[in-house]
């Protein structure tokens, strides 16, 4: 059964390349800021449940339900100690950090508007006073076409007092890190934000109802945001027609690694494997055949091998099956020359590096795990530390604060659970024991 | 991968740049980024302050800048916050350089998405021009460091020079991009193999209308 | 009040409890490194693993997770054990195994959590860790390698001290403790972070290497080195203390000590009165006790006698001083050696009535001539939580002084006292629970004490359940004195003016000698300051650690200490001392122990003879002169050096030169 490939005509964002401008005036011509004050004229709660209709999920890697999300939003604000109403704030997610994704990247650099457009809908749903783009540190130039971008709406008055003549006041500000992944977990951004080393905070409370300076807070993904408007104009049930059963909607796929033509494309959920790298990437380096495994949604989902990947439905549910996920639908594909080990590895580095180094599992296990992974890549260790090291990675898996700690364990239990017998190999071959049968280590 | 910053002298430090202050072009940035938040909250503007006084630290010594303690200093008073708070602020983020680096910042992507597609060599070429990790050359120019993921996955390898990041690279053309910096020359930035952004090789697979011009599609909705 | 089972047991909690409390109350021990019942919950230790349903298939952080009804908390499934056990090897990976070596050995969190929760071995096959040690300043050792990354440090030094140079640099593995640029943290608090730290990374810098928890003999007692009264526990060994310690003690010091409590005790072994003086040729001979004795009663002063108490001594010594100043027919008794004369017709009105937890609770408190931080820093703690919480705020009257949370301050002229700015007056009036709070340096400026009664009378500082009016008083023996009567009208002055022809100094250094030049001048104390230069008889008594006392604190609460050792030489307990000059004297005093001279004291004076909060009744005086003048001060000049003890102690100057004079010394260098 040929998979129907998402036409040009439902792709949300049509400038992703960045052939045409992103400015304002071009934007306008493809449709965004289109009578955005229609849209808000529909009041909090029926947007609330056309987002809950369209089946998005969030696009940032967890999946949760973005209507949903919202709905935790107060409706009447909460009062601080001297009985002053708290305001509530929309944090956008925009730190890019997990290897493998770079689709953020280009809704910034490319189609800025949609994100302010959305950032307005989704802040009025939700009942907040302004938006705060938080975009990574090393996204320089990224944020220079935010900013302007944003400086171009608030000329335009479509964002700040009475934005778009909606009647709703609101405001969006462009907030740049400084070189923390970790910053990308929502409690961590808010602790960003308040000028603070980003380091998680304790949930509860979760930040719908103390976030940002103690107040309300939803933190989206810069995807899930910037395709509000689309999904207002164009309705729930055409978002809901791509995709299957709780995996609805367009994403924006980035496919890096082996693969002819690495690309970021927006495609339908649950696009097969195969179809996806035939059409937008142009196979397999090396063919079908070389195709050693995937990783397929960011660094910190396990890999799945080669065999099981081929033809799954890239989409939540599709992958979770496989003992893996969708994450941020950033697929990382590795042929039969890949030295899987030290890929591995390198991830292990990146999340050693990442720790934010507050709390005891992640903190000295994330180093630990890095450095058994190290001496994995040659074989410089014995069969017994294939064990340690999974314990390892099950005793920093759900004891931490935030999930950089699962993050860093799954790919080293995805590596054991499907490499297991490569990592053996490479001990025997470095004890020079290769030929010695088994029977005699057991007699050991 | 981390090297311990090689962090100078503080009573030195202090002597030189012990009178710190923004210029007035960056005072003017620096209130903008304040008024960013809500009234007693400017401490949330530490990190787009810590890097504008880097900016200006660079602009002085013609270099990518740094941070000098009495630089931190000042713009905890400047926000009205405790050095140790905007000290642990600049330890904490990687982008802040707690010691001098060269006029161009080499900043080499190495984690994995850049690994499977050749970074290995990006940093040999940069070796085989006399850098190393975590070090500046003698003369000054460049300074290397290997850098975690960048979000460029899509056009990897690559690397981040300054403020501009350089994509699709490989051995041959990293050694041409240290040689025309060193020479002065201007140097495209983004893909060095011809893509527009991170639309496949040779051509988008999809869009196609909107190569050449800014098409609308809503009348085919 | 949520009901919850903890391993089965159901019990219900307090509203707000979190699930740890809950398992404590159900007598299951939770063991923790981050969790500090008195600082933020930071949960980043993760020790305190316990399973909790309903809630995610994963263990759950107990000190910050809110007990809620129905709960069902596990602390003994295979679940906890095995978290319990993975979070134990992983600080241990980087923890360097030299117990032998370190300090905290035998009271150590970790190694007594090692043991109860850990599995007895490691895997780890890697380096381990090596971070450089921190310099801190003159109280904390470090040893950095040993930090568990808990931030108890980090939080104490914000929260409570309100010092914010302790932190968390860098991060990941490579997170480290420091104090700001590794120099000195300057917190008169700062000795607290070595009781906090939960393993070995900050210990005490003075007992480096001193001794062995299990050598000590411990012995419980009470501060003096302010009037705040902090509850200590005298560790010693042999004739030496070794340390002092804080006990818990919620209305008091909670759970915390200055610096000069815990580090002034090495001054006790110095400069120590060990041997009985006289002068002869106007130079101090030693002399038998029975010499001096004698000396003393060839005086022949009938009743042209006087006492005067300096701020160590306890009740008892006082008490014993008074009899027989009445059995030599003298009442010419006075503790406020520097000269003040205060109206003490109502002990309530010089009293710190609000108490010391119930400054907490105050919502407008108004500083007057005062340093609270260095007069009682534990006082200063007490009103800093207060302004933190968001519901206090702090005016000034006086030279400003940093103390560590927002003071308005309103000016350096008294005057103000009589005619407040509007700000302060009408936070004042809309006040539920106003505060004024007058220093020792406020009693010494005339119409100031009468000037803050009426301003207590105009904003009705007392009121239903509420005095919001306070004296801070600066000497542990002020308190106690004011009740044995240790007041003389006109102070000090009035009695230097009767010219007496004896006078008994216990352990007054503090005052001003000069007014009793023909004086037969008798100190007895127990270290060789200013009291004793001036004296024509020295008998040596007995410091703080080496007698049984009674102290009244400056709220009024009576405390008792026990004696830890015995005093050095040829020194005595200061009541056997008086009660065996008495006999020489002719005037046999009315009790042959210590025990007995406690009855009589008991007798004459009930409030002393139980240990608690005695309760002034609110009377004060109504004709008092109320229009001070002047600028106020601040009769502390220096924190670490207020009184002989601190004064012998090398630590203490130590503290002195590096933290209040580093500039001074930057100067006299560069000269």
């Amino acid at each position: 059964m040929a998979f129907d490939f998402l036409q040009d005509k439902d792709r949300i964002f049509t400038n992703v390349y960045g052939f045409q401008s992103w400015d304002l005036k071009a934007s306008q011509q493809r449709g965004d800021w289109d009578n955005t004050a229609d849209i808000i004229k529909r009041g909090n709660d029926k947007i609330i449940e056309e987002m809950k209709a369209s089946g998005l999920r969030g696009r940032g890697g967890a999946g949760f339900p973005t209507g949903l999300k919202w709905s935790f939003m107060p409706k009447e604000a909460p009062k601080d100690s001297q009985g002053n109403p708290r305001p509530s704030f929309l944090v956008i997610n925009a730190d890019e950090s997990e290897p493998g994704s770079c689709k953020d990247r280009e809704i910034l650099r490319n189609d800025p508007h949609k994100l302010i457009e959305g950032a307005l809908i989704a802040g009025f749903a939700m009942r907040a006073r302004a938006a705060y783009i938080y975009i990574r540190g090393e996204y320089i130039m990224e944020a220079k076409v935010m900013e302007a971008a944003v400086q171009e709406a608030y000329d335009a008055g479509l964002i700040g007092k009475n934005a778009a003549k909606s009647g709703y006041d609101f405001d969006v500000f462009v907030h740049r890190g400084a070189g923390a992944y970790i910053c990308g977990e929502e409690t961590a951004m808010i602790e960003s934000l308040e000028g603070k080393k980003g380091q998680p905070r304790l949930k509860p409370p979760f930040p719908a109802g103390a976030g940002l300076y103690g107040c309300p807070t939803t933190v989206n993904n810069v995807e899930s945001i910037a395709v509000v408007p689309t999904i207002m104009r164009r309705g729930a049930a055409w978002f809901a027609s791509f995709g299957r059963e709780n995996n609805h909607g367009t994403k924006l796929f980035q496919v890096s690694g082996h693969v002819e033509k690495p690309a970021v494309f927006e495609e339908a959920m649950s696009i097969p494997f195969r179809d996806m790298i035939e059409k937008h990437c142009g196979g397999i380096t090396g063919g079908w055949d070389n195709l050693l495994a995937v990783i397929p949604g960011g660094s910190s989902v396990p890999l799945v091998p080669a065999a099981q990947i081929m033809d799954a439905p890239m989409d939540f549910d599709g992958l979770k099956d496989l003992g893996s996920g969708l994450g941020t639908a950033a697929v990382i594909v590795m042929d039969k020359s890949t030295d899987i080990v030290r890929a591995i590895s390198r991830l292990a580095y990146f999340y050693k590096h990442e720790s934010c180094g507050q709390c005891t599992p992640c903190r000295e296990g994330t180093g630990w795990m890095w450095r058994v992974m190290e001496k994995m890549r040659d074989g410089d260790a014995e069969i017994g530390d294939i064990d340690t090291l999974y314990e390892v990675t099950k005793q920093v898996e759900g004891h931490t604060i935030c999930a950089l700690g699962d993050a860093a364990a799954w790919p080293i239990q995805g590596l054991i659970r499907h490499f297991r017998p490569e990592m053996e190999r490479r001990i025997r071959e470095h004890k020079g024991e290769n030929m010695v049968p088994e029977v005699m280590e057991a007699a050991e | 991968m981390a090297e311990a910053p090689n962090i100078p002298d503080e009573i030195e430090t202090r002597a030189k740049w012990g009178d710190f202050a923004f210029t007035p072009d960056n005072e003017k940035l620096a209130k903008w980024q304040i008024a960013k938040y809500p009234a007693g909250r400017q401490k949330s503007a530490v990190m787009a302050l810590l890097d504008l006084a880097q900016r200006q630290v660079g602009a002085d010594t013609k270099t990518q800048g740094w941070l000098p303690v009495p630089v931190i200093e000042y713009v905890a008073a400047y926000l009205d916050m405790s050095y140790m708070r905007a000290y642990e602020v600049a330890t904490f983020y990687t982008m802040y350089n707690l010691a001098p680096v060269g006029r161009y910042h080499v900043q080499v992507c190495g984690t994995t998405p850049c690994m499977l597609r050749g970074s290995d060599d990006v940093m040999a070429a940069c070796k085989n021009k006399g850098m190393a990790k975590g070090k500046s050359t003698p003369d000054g120019l460049f300074t290397l460091t290997e850098v975690e993921c960048m979000g460029n996955c899509s056009n990897a390898p690559m690397v981040q020079i300054n403020d501009d990041n350089y994509e699709d690279l490989d051995y041959d053309i990293m050694t041409r991009i240290l040689e025309d910096l060193a020479a002065g020359k201007e140097i495209p930035v983004g893909s060095q193999i011809g893509r527009k952004t991170s639309e496949a090789e040779g051509g988008p697979t999809n869009l196609h209308a909107m190569v050449e011009e800014n098409h609308d599609y809503r009348g085919e909705w | 009040m949520p009901k919850v089972t903890v391993d089965g047991i159901e019990i219900e909690v307090p509203q707000g409890a979190t699930v740890l409390q809950a398992a404590e109350l159900a007598g299951k021990e939770i063991p923790r490194f981050c969790y500090h019942e008195r600082l933020s919950i930071a949960g980043n230790c993760r020790m305190c693993l316990v399973e909790v349903k309903p809630g995610p298939p994963k263990p759950q952080a107990s000190c910050a997770l809110p007990a809620a009804e129905g709960q069902e908390i596990r602390t003994d499934s295979e679940m906890v054990k095995k978290a319990r056990e993975g979070v134990m090897e992983f600080l241990l990976i980087n923890h360097p195994l030299d117990c032998p070596i370190c300090d905290q050995g035998g009271e150590c969190d970790l190694q007594d959590q090692a043991m109860a929760y850990g599995k007895g071995g490691s895997r780890y096959e890697e380096n381990k860790r090596a971070v450089t040690e921190k310099y801190m300043g003159p109280i904390v050792k470090t040893s950095m390698t040993r930090c568990i990354h808990c931030t108890r440090c980090v939080r104490f030094a914000e929260e409570v001290a309100g010092v914010e140079e302790i932190g968390a640099i860098g991060r990941g593995e490579g997170m480290e403790i420091t104090s700001y640029l590794e120099g000195a943290v300057h917190s008169e608090l700062s000795g607290n972070v070595v009781d906090l730290c939960p393993v070995g990374a900050l210990t005490s810098k003075p007992y480096a290497f001193e001794a062995r928890p299990w050598e000590l003999t411990k012995t419980l007692g009470i501060d003096v080195m302010d009037a705040v009264g902090t509850n200590i526990r005298i560790d010693s060994r042999g004739r030496e203390v070794l340390r002092a310690l804080p006990r818990v003690n919620d209305d008091v010091n909670e759970e915390w000590a200055t610096d000069k409590t815990r580090h002034a005790i090495d001054g006790l072994m110095k400069r120590r009165l060990d041997k009985p003086y006289v002068r002869k040729n106007g130079k101090l001979e030693e002399a038998s006790w029975n010499e001096a004795f004698q000396a003393i009663a060839d005086v022949k002063a009938g009743s042209s006698v006087a006492a005067i108490a300096g701020d160590l001594v306890d009740c008892e010594t006082m008490y014993a001083a008074k009899k027989l100043l009445k059995s030599m027919k003298s009442e010419m008794l006075e503790g406020r050696q520097t000269g003040l004369s205060y109206d003490v017709s109502n002990l309530a009105a010089v009293n710190f009535n609000t108490t010391i937890a119930g400054i907490e609770d105050a919502d407008v408190i108004l500083l007057v001539s005062t340093n609270p931080r260095w007069e009682a820093s534990l006082v200063n703690t007490r009103i800093r939580k207060a302004v933190r919480q968001g519901h206090a705020k702090a005016f000034g009257i006086g030279p400003e002084a940093d103390q560590t949370y927002p003071v308005e301050w309103l000016g350096d002229d008294m005057g103000l006292l009589a005619k407040l700015p509007k700000a302060a007056a009408d936070a004042l009036k809309d006040a539920e629970r106003p505060a004024i709070i007058l220093g020792g340096g406020a009693l010494s400026i005339e119409g100031a004490h009468g000037a803050a009664l009426k301003l207590a009378d105009k904003y009705k500082l007392v009121r239903d359940g509420w005095n919001g009016f306070n004296v801070l008083h600066i000497g542990a023996s002020r308190t106690g004195g004011l009740m044995l009567g240790y007041a003389h009208d006109g102070g000090i002055k009035a009695i230097a003016e009767t010219k007496p022809k004896l006078l008994f100094a216990l352990g007054a250094d503090e005052m001003d000698y000069g007014l009793f030049k023909d004086s037969f001048k008798v100190f007895i104390g127990h270290h060789g300051d200013a009291g004793a230069h001036a004296a024509d008889v020295i008998l040596p008594g007995a410091a703080y650690t080496e007698k049984d006392g009674t102290y009244v604190n400056l709220e009024g609460r009576v405390q008792r200490s026990n004696k830890a050792i015995f005093a050095p030489g040829d020194a005595r307990e200061d009541w056997s001392i008086l009660r065996a000059l008495s006999d020489v004297l002719g005037k046999t005093l009315p009790f042959d122990s210590f025990e007995e001279l406690r009855v009589k004291m008991a007798k004459d004076h009930p409030e002393l003879g139980t240990e608690g909060l005695v309760t002034f009744d609110w009377a004060p005086p109504k004709d008092l002169p109320g229009a001070p003048k002047g600028q106020g001060v601040h009769p502390i000049k220096d924190f670490y050096l207020t009184n002989c003890i601190a004064r012998a102690s090398g630590t203490m100057q130590r503290c002195s030169a590096e933290l209040l004079h580093a500039d001074d010394e930057m100067m006299e260098a560069a000269e």
